[in-house]
């Protein structure tokens, strides 16, 4: 990336009295440098690359959830003219299972055993990718189906239950004890209990799983894929391929968005196979159908709430048990489960809590990373909960939930204080004083719930008004160092001081290419920022998730350039032949090296000269504690992050159809590092949440999905998504750079909850699962 | 898979009676996804798309538009929207722009989708299809007798279709679907109404709530009998309308809906529909629009 924008008046290397910023720094919305090309089709996707002599690679999955393989017979496929190659569990080089953290379960290619449906059991390369997916239908499978174990809840607590997978039925259960809830139930003035629901949400990325992989003169592969943390996918490939590490290169292609789908493997392994066995590059794109089974998905929840409390509506117990279908493998059932149980009441101050979430595997869709990971289902009871609170107290609901809101000081039911701002009951209160939308103008049919359809000309059309808190932690947790890696180079080209910024961090669509060079800009005081593409010849950058980029690699930016500009300093120093320590306090603005006391000293360009200083730098936060197993007692966050909705929506309580007519959300993101990416991010994030409410779900039956395609898994348009009032908010996090608070998930947990108690106060319902359908509504079966 | 193009009409009958097994692609708005998922693999494809007379409509001798069936929804919209209001909207609410672009009633029929947007409208508005065989000639089929199974149409396999008639509207009509988004949503289930005055005559189309699109026909005969032209609208008739189009559904259970949410929207969309084709009756609206 390159930007050569105006900014400074002051004409380079012409040392003034005054140094003015340059623009496009911490703060600004610059353009992001993908942002034209993707809205007029030109960017250049992982589906889009080509290299001359490639072939096309295709994988043979399971139709069946549950079966034993009781034979595979390729020859059929492999005499298909154009083939090149198929491959089995057999022909995996090394490792035959792979995962994401210490969990290696999940096999590169089925041995034995399907235990979903979509589960990859073959590879075909062939010239023309119909070839490889007519040859892939030439592969005789003979197959002994089983009756799927798809019961959750038996999984968990019934021994009897057969196994899907040699660890057993449970993958984690993580209990939170803190104070006596049987002591407290005595207590009870008020007692309120619900079960609810969360179906299968899907991420829905619009960029199908795809990639490139070319053989290597070393032995090696060159692998250009998108991905979310390629690193962690090294990890996994490596040893699968049975190759050093060093001997795979990664690049980042483009990423056609992520949203937690990418952290799994997916066709990487596959592809690098082929090549390797076939000696010529070799493409895998998944289409649309492929996608919906080459991706893990949001756990669905089955999560059972009881709270006890005062008359006047202050919390003494919580009873909850949360409930997490994992699917077949582990992904990140773990941290999912981990997350559910350290957040499973949310930002609110309850004395005594006993919190049980439980992972379990199935032969349901394998389910994993999604934005908001564990802590949406979980938000989805809580909030649930808090309404019902307030309807049992008789207060209104921002009352009860600034009555029992977390504040800084506050202990989350870990234990774990709330050591920076958390002004949760005033961003209530500014959500609950925001204008309200007009009311509804039934002369457009847009307007009205069915829109375009035409279900209403304002017939049985109820308004109501609900809203929703979510407290989402940032950074990987329990302990884990997810560390970020930058490496900054700054040098002189063609007369002009230009810093190049090198990590290894997934660019996926939210903006982290725009947002390091603002950092560099900042940092260094150069206008030309140039971003090198991410590959694995720089250090770990952790994944783009757990909204934590512009924390983690915006700390190593940050810090790698700190350390670039110490070192222009102590070139100043030598250029102008005085001690350092003399110069008083240094800065790098608007392209000069500027003393507090002495002003302009030098232009960056005349100070670097030939030389060239690069530095390269890992940010680490603070480390977290585990939980512990018992009593779930730890400091196991990194940072918090709250948001804040207010839905307002339009009801046709007859047909049960809903248009959403505005969402208000006050977030506090610490510091605005770019308004207009901030927005983007609270905006979709909130999509997200509004596509959970009311209309995404994998619907499954029997282990099997019944919606793979966008015709059936809808997902919100434009007639939808409401216009947004935000309110953002900047108390800082004094432990963070900038001051920032990771700001991508935070509103998909809040809305979800929102919508649908602003439904319920429409309809008087329940309405106690998500997504709300229209047979939920009308009360038919 | 072979990609037959003829240019002239007489050329693409021939085709399709040397290769009945061809299937004819219009838009491909709905063709090309069930190549795309793979669902068929057809040994050819008749690509009708430059036999130039399929995109024109006429008025004919009898009154009726005689609408060509490589017609484009967008074009059917801007175009025909005062004649054949129904079918406009239904038009409107098939996919995005991008597939108004391309796709065609013509199109929608060959499918035969129960859940197809034109289907309801073109059976309230008392369509005929003109289908057209080298060996038999022009075949003038009613909507209602068109469509025989899931997805199977009565055309037969050297047929293709070259055209829809129908009446200009000479009363209100309206086109109504459920979906679980707000646009771009293929229907849950849907309800088309036209009133025909001059017949003292209610015509009915119900859309994705049985194998078939289908008329609720002991809707329209009860209507025919007990609805007084010359008065508001009766409650207690509105009401025992919904409940025969509702009963005249066959719906099932499936991943968009359940059958006993389609046969309570039926009988809703019905009721509503009636109601505002009939307030647009007695006010006049229609007649002076019209006129």
């Amino acid at each position: 990336m390159t930007r050569t924008g105006s900014g400074s008046a002051t004409p380079v290397r012409a040392p003034r009295d005054i140094a003015a910023p340059g623009t496009g720094g911490v703060g600004d919305s610059p353009l992001r440098p993908d942002g034209t090309l993707k809205v007029k089709g030109e960017f250049a996707y992982s589906s889009d690359l080509w290299i001359d002599g490639m072939l096309w690679g295709a994988t043979l999955r399971s139709p069946h959830p549950r079966a034993k393989i009781v034979s595979i017979d390729v020859s059929a496929a492999l005499a298909h003219p154009g083939v090149s190659a198929v491959l089995t569990h057999e022909d995996v080089p090394g490792r035959k299972h792979f995962g994401l953290d210490h969990t290696w379960d999940q096999p590169v290619l089925a041995a034995g055993e399907v235990r979903h449906q979509g589960e990859p059991i073959a590879l075909v390369a062939a010239d023309h990718p119909e070839t490889a997916r007519r040859a892939m239908e030439k592969i005789r499978i003979e197959y002994e189906v089983l009756e799927p174990l798809t019961d959750a809840r038996r999984a968990a607590f019934d021994p009897a239950y057969p196994q899907v997978q040699p660890r057993g039925n449970l993958a984690r259960h993580q209990p939170v004890r803190v104070g006596d809830v049987e002591a407290a139930k005595a207590r009870a003035e008020v007692v309120v209990s619900g079960e609810y629901r969360v179906g299968i949400q899907d991420q829905a990325f619009l960029g199908p799983e795809s990639g490139l992989a070319v053989p290597a003169e070393d032995g090696g592969v060159d692998l250009y894929v998108a991905t979310q943390w390629m690193h962690n996918d090294l990890k996994q490939i490596a040893p699968c391929l049975g190759l050093p590490e060093e001997k795979i290169r990664m690049t980042l292609s483009g990423v056609g968005g992520a949203f937690g789908g990418r952290e799994d493997l997916s066709m990487q392994i596959h592809a690098a196979m082929l090549a390797l066995h076939t000696g010529r590059p070799v493409k895998i794109v998944y289409n649309r159908y492929e996608s919906f089974f080459g991706h893990v998905h949001r756990h669905p929840a089955e999560m059972r709430y009881e709270y006890g409390a005062t008359k006047d509506g202050r919390i003494l117990y919580a009873d909850v048990e949360i409930l997490l279908d994992g699917g077949a493998y582990t992904s990140a059932t773990m941290n999912v489960v981990g997350n559910a149980a350290s957040l499973g009441v949310g930002p609110y101050v309850i004395p005594n809590i006993k919190i049980d979430a439980y992972g379990v595997y199935t032969n349901n869709p394998p389910c994993g990373a999604m934005r908001g990971f564990g802590a949406v289902q979980a938000c989805f009871a809580y909030e649930s909960m808090m309404d019902k609170l307030a309807e049992a107290c008789g207060l209104d609901p921002v009352t009860v939930r600034q009555v029992n809101a977390a504040s800084q000081g506050s202990e989350l039911a870990t234990g774990q204080v709330i050591w920076a701002p958390l002004p949760m009951a005033e961003m209530l209160r500014q959500a609950r004083e925001l204008p309200m939308p007009p009311p509804l103008d039934a002369s457009d049919i847009r307007n009205l719930p069915g829109g375009a359809s035409q279900t209403t000309h304002g017939e049985g059309v109820r308004r109501g008004v609900g809203y929703g808190v979510g407290l989402k932690n940032i950074c990987f947790s329990e302990g884990y160092d997810d560390y970020s890696t930058a490496r900054v180079r700054l040098e002189v080209i063609g007369g002009e001081a230009v810093a190049l910024v090198h990590t290894a961090a997934a660019e996926v669509g939210q903006g982290l290419v725009t947002l390091e060079a603002q950092i560099a800009r900042t940092e260094l005081g150069v206008e030309r920022v140039v971003i090198h593409p991410a590959d694995n010849q720089v250090g770990d950058a952790g994944s783009s998730s757990a909204s934590r980029q512009s924390y983690m690699t915006g700390g190593a930016v940050m810090t790698a350039c700190q350390a670039v500009r110490e070192g222009v300093f102590a070139l100043a120093a030598a250029r102008l032949d005085r001690p350092l320590d003399t110069l008083g306090d240094l800065s790098l603005v608007g392209g000069k090296v500027v003393s507090e006391s002495a002003g302009v000293l030098a232009a960056i360009e005349d100070v670097l000269g030939d030389a060239v200083i690069e530095e390269t730098r890992e940010y680490h936060h603070e480390p977290t504690t585990g939980m512990d197993p018992v009593t779930g007692r730890g400091d196991s966050h990194t940072q918090l992050a709250l948001c804040v909705h207010r839905a307002v929506v339009d009801v046709d309580v007859e047909l049960g159809l809903v248009k959403v007519v505005e969402l208000a959300a006050v977030q506090d993101v610490g510091k605005i590092l770019n308004r207009l990416s901030l927005e983007g991010q609270i905006h979709g994030g909130t999509a997200q949440g509004l596509g959970l409410a009311v209309m995404e779900e994998i619907v499954v039956s029997d282990g099997k999905v019944r919606n793979p395609s966008f015709t059936d898994y809808l997902i919100p348009t434009i007639l939808d998504m409401p216009p947004m009032r935000l309110e953002i908010l900047e108390n800082a996090d004094p432990r963070a750079p900038y001051g920032l608070r990771g700001a991508g998930e935070p509103p998909t947990l809040s809305s979800t909850p929102a919508i649908v108690a602003a439904i319920r106060d429409a309809t008087g319902l329940a309405l106690t699962r998500v997504p709300v359908r229209p047979e939920h509504i009308t009360g038919s079966s | 898979m072979d990609f037959l193009r003829p240019t002239t009409w007489a050329e693409a009958l021939a085709a399709k009676a040397d290769r009945p097994e061809a299937v004819p692609i219009q838009g491909g708005t709905d063709v090309m996804v069930e190549l795309n998922f793979d669902l068929h693999r057809p040994a050819a494809l008749l690509d009708l798309n430059q036999v130039a007379e399929l995109a024109e409509w006429t008025s004919e001798e009898d009154g009726r538009l005689r609408v060509g069936a490589g017609v484009p929804y967008v074009r059917l919209i801007a175009e025909l929207g005062n004649r054949l209001p129904g079918l406009a909207q239904a038009a409107r609410t098939v996919g995005s722009p991008q597939i108004r672009n391309r796709g065609t009633v013509g199109g929608n029929l060959g499918a035969a989708s129960p859940a197809g947007d034109s289907h309801p409208p073109l059976l309230a508005g008392d369509a005929v299809i003109e289908v057209e065989s080298a060996a038999r000639g022009v075949r003038m089929i009613p909507a209602a007798e068109f469509y025989v199974g899931v997805k199977r149409s009565a055309l037969e396999p050297d047929e293709l279709i070259r055209a829809f008639r129908m009446s200009p509207a000479t009363g209100p009509q309206y086109f109504s679907k459920v979906g679980t988004r707000n646009a771009m949503v293929i229907a849950v289930c849907s309800f088309a109404i036209a009133l025909h005055p001059a017949e003292r005559r209610v015509g009915t189309g119900i859309g994705s709530a049985a194998p078939t699109p289908r008329r609720a026909l002991a809707a329209e005969e009860f209507l025919a009998a007990e609805l007084d032209w010359d008065a508001r609208l009766d409650p207690a008739v509105l009401a025992r309308f919904g409940e025969l189009a509702a009963e005249a559904a066959s719906p099932i259970d499936d991943v968009r809906g359940t059958a006993d949410y389609r046969r309570h929207a039926i009988g809703v969309m019905a009721r509503r529909t009636l109601t505002w084709a009939w307030n647009e009756f007695r006010s006049g609206h229609f007649e002076r629009r019209a006129g």
